[in-house]
């Protein structure tokens, strides 16, 4: 029994304590979204009552919630699948080439991205205001043109995620593909690409999150109601009517919460699976 | 052992396909016997035909798409640099050589865009008074004050007024009062319009080219339509109403001679190229004035000005206790977790992961406010368990309260990235360290967490970036707070961003993007010195850079 309390019992209570205060603020949201008075003051960590009225207000009041729910998953689905293969090819190329510029070129992403884009925002803004001008598809106010921008930051600490898994990956593997005729892009594809299944999905699944959450950028790129993300709209929401809200903006969290949760679901068997286990023994 | 694949050594390679190939067809190459591979680089290949076309095609259309817009704005150094860079992209994956590039310069492309640009016009931007009243060039500023002195003066020629439309812009239909005769004023200048229909009360009807806006709807956009001026050589056509506008003169104009805006009344304001105003006798500037470089003033401003170096070293002193303790508790917390799940012997680790993960799934921004007031003096859930208190206004609590806020936020992101690095330890490793009788502490000490901080310190130093500049958690959960009673330009938690921020003028709306721009670039600087050092000094960097 102390034998088992030392190797796997204590185990259980830090994961279970560190659980507990992981879930409490998710709680409390859940208490306020279902509180049918849907004020702060109300809302405590147990729910007094359950009712579905601060979801119905949401769904039929003046906000248009489903519209801004779809510009974020469309916007961060595919800003998180683009930005993926952009820096997952990247970090094969710092991997497992070398070349003239190699080090200076880690080196320079690790700097550039050191220095956040909302920083600049001034410029980006300026940029912008002449891209609406010769492409409104990809301007203000457009899906397309925050997406691309949010491109721009793909290559940055994503690629040194991946680099250091591709490094542990034995080089073995793909050197013997090589041998047996497989060219760079077959080695890449077909090889490296499904042994880094796991960190794929570990890396697609923060970019989905953090698109989701962007707020900064998106506030400035997007002021039509009708085109703003969840985060530019909620946000307003809020700051409208900041205690009487409450409610319905604790109701609006949980269902942004959805698509996020629901993809760590959906990956979970990615992410939990070894990397290279045996890859070569075998 | 050759580990290198370099442009030379793909010449050797059978099938030197591009990346744009579809798998299936390099899949087909790839089943293929050794001596049909052999004799298929003597020909062309399907999938090498293939891919070929599809990088002409999507050249081709991307050419389409890019370069009519330019033309017609005559834009000829974007067009340059649109066609450069198109030619070497289809040059790129054409060639079967570069291999490293193929892989690079998407990613290259965006980040140069939309990363490195914006930098550069940071930094230039710094180094001007670019904000409110220095927006544009100094033409545009002269001719923004000639037409804001527009006034109405006797024997002024009048018009009726039509509102109407062309490619989304307002544009004034102009009908002369005596010969009828119709003109079409923009923001470009005045042209003729012929064949227009115009109605006994002179409203233009229809007129080739322009949508007539009917009266109901220019109602809407009265505010538009007051500031819209056309240029004339005297002065300007402003309206009155929505029927009616009058030619003016120009109250103030400018002479080129003396380099200053002069008006009939006597007054005379001389152009400061330092300053980029007009300034008169007495100093005092009108409002519109330009762009101009302004060397290192906004720098020497951030560190000699008063109200703004006072609280500088309080505020870099908690901005780096921010940053330092948000990397330490995250980092601290998610590897405690990471290892109390990394053994087989621990049931249900799935259903722990997604509760741990609950934090990092939750949308941030909204969360930072839920966070806010869930430590609400009155209401809040903080006060019901551990009793009122003033938790982000006293200093102390305010700062432990961010970092705990933080701590909830980022753990989950290290747990994730040190379980993935966990997974990555070869388990031969640590077996060989058990069977040697290292305890488990030292097993952890001298091969784990080492083996974890070669994958994990770019991480580590990105994430000291990120906290340094987290401007949301502050300015959502805190904007700075608490302010001292005689200070209300920095407050306790304020970061250098919130901070300077809020001196720039971003949140009382005078916008000082100059200044702004310079502060960003102190940021930048502290960042990536600390970064550097970081890196140089870490003993993974040979690892990592090998």
């Amino acid at each position: 029994m102390i034998k088992w309390l030392r190797e796997v019992g204590w185990r259980y209570a830090v994961v279970l304590a560190v659980c507990a205060f992981a879930l409490f603020p998710v709680l409390f949201v859940v208490s306020a979204a279902i509180n049918p008075l849907g004020t702060l003051g109300s809302t405590g960590l147990i729910p007094q009552g359950a009712s579905l009225s601060n979801f119905h207000d949401l769904l039929t009041g003046d906000h248009p919630f489903t519209k801004w729910f779809l510009n974020s998953v469309v916007i961060a689905l595919i800003s998180a699948f683009a930005g993926l293969l952009i820096s997952v090819a990247a970090a094969y190329a710092f991997s497992r080439m070398r070349f003239r510029g190699r080090r200076v070129g880690l080196l320079s992403i690790l700097l550039i991205q050191m220095f956040p884009q909302f920083l600049a925002i001034v410029a980006i803004f300026i940029v912008f205001t002449e891209v609406t001008e010769l492409y409104p598809a990809f301007g203000f106010n457009k899906p397309w043109g925050l997406l691309i921008l949010y491109l721009g930051g793909a290559l940055g600490v994503n690629t040194y995620l991946m680099k250091g898994y591709l490094d542990t990956v034995p080089k073995e593997i793909d050197e013997s593909a090589t041998m047996d005729g497989a060219s760079h892009v077959q080695t890449f594809f077909r090889i490296i690409l499904p042994l880094v299944g796991p960190v794929l999905a570990v890396t697609a699944m923060l970019s989905f999150i953090g698109t989701i959450n962007e707020f900064l950028i998106a506030n400035v790129f997007l002021r039509d109601t009708e085109a703003k993300t969840l985060a530019v709209g909620m946000y307003g929401m809020l700051t409208d009517k900041r205690d009487a809200n409450f409610g319905m903006f604790a109701a609006a969290t949980l269902l942004t919460a959805i698509p996020t949760v629901s993809l760590f679901l959906w990956l979970q068997r990615y992410i939990v699976s070894g990397l290279t286990a045996g890859a070569v023994k075998g | 052992m050759t580990t290198e694949v370099t442009g030379a050594g793909s010449e050797r390679s059978p099938h030197p396909g591009p990346s744009g190939q579809a798998p299936d067809q390099r899949s087909r190459g790839g089943r293929r016997g050794d001596a049909e591979q052999v004799r298929r680089t003597r020909e062309l290949s399907t999938g090498f035909i293939v891919s070929r076309i599809a990088v002409l095609g999507i050249v081709a259309a991307l050419l389409i798409y890019a370069l009519p817009p330019l033309i017609q704005t005559e834009a000829w150094t974007a067009l340059g640099v649109v066609g450069v860079v198109t030619a070497l992209v289809a040059y790129l994956y054409l060639t079967p050589r570069h291999i490293p590039a193929k892989y690079l310069v998407p990613g290259t492309i965006f980040l140069f865009a939309f990363a490195i640009v914006p930098i550069v016009l940071t930094f230039v931007t710094a180094f001007t008074n670019f904000g409110d009243g220095h927006r544009g060039t100094k033409d545009e500023a002269i001719r923004a004050i000639e037409t804001s002195s527009v006034t109405q003066v006797p024997g002024s020629p009048e018009y009726y007024l039509t509102i109407a439309e062309r490619d989304g812009e307002l544009v004034f239909l102009l009908v002369d009062p005596d010969t009828k005769a119709v003109q079409a004023g923009t923001a470009d200048g005045l042209s003729p319009v012929d064949g227009a229909e115009v109605s006994l009360t002179g409203k233009v009807l229809s007129a080739g080219g322009y949508t007539v806006i009917p009266t109901a709807q220019a109602a809407e956009r009265d505010a538009e339509i007051a500031a819209f001026s056309v240029p004339t050589a005297g002065g300007a056509v402003k309206a009155t109403g929505l029927s009616r506008a009058f030619e003016g003169k120009a109250d103030k104009s400018y002479d080129a001679a003396c380099d200053c805006v002069t008006s009939p009344s006597g007054g005379r304001w001389v152009a400061d190229e330092v300053e980029g105003y007009f300034v008169d006798a007495e100093g005092k500037h009108l409002d519109q004035g330009w762009k101009v470089d302004v060397g290192f003033a906004n720098f020497t401003k951030a560190l000699t000005d008063p109200t703004i170096s006072g609280h500088f070293l309080n505020v870099l002193i908690w901005n780096f206790v921010f940053a330092l303790s948000a990397v330490a508790t995250t980092f601290a917390l998610g590897m405690i977790v990471a290892l109390a799940l990394h053994s087989p012997r621990v049931r249900g680790t799935k259903f722990y992961r997604i509760i741990l993960i609950l934090p990092y799934a939750m949308p941030g921004f909204a969360m930072l406010l839920i966070w806010r007031d869930m430590f609400n003096t009155d209401f809040g859930l903080i006060s019901k368990l551990f009793g009122v208190h003033d938790w982000l206004g006293t200093p102390t609590t305010a700062r432990l309260g961010l970092i705990v806020i933080n701590l909830w936020m980022g753990f989950p992101y290290m747990f994730l990235v040190i379980t993935g690095a966990l997974q990555a330890v070869p388990r031969e490793l640590t077996d060989a360290a058990r069977i040697d009788g290292a305890s488990a502490w030292a097993g952890f000490r001298r091969v784990t967490l080492p083996l974890v901080l070669v994958a994990l310190t770019p991480l580590l130093i990105s994430s000291f970036g990120f906290n340094f500049n987290n401007f949301n958690n502050i300015k959502l959960v805190t904007n700075g707070g608490p302010y001292a009673i005689d200070n209300s330009t920095v407050g306790a938690t304020d970061l250098l961003i919130s901070y300077t921020y809020r001196v720039a003028g971003f949140d009382s709306g005078v916008a000082d993007f100059g200044f702004a721009a310079a502060i960003s670039v102190f940021i930048f600087a502290i960042v990536a010195t600390v970064s550097t050092v970081a890196f140089w000094r870490s003993r993974a960097q040979e690892e990592v850079y090998s």
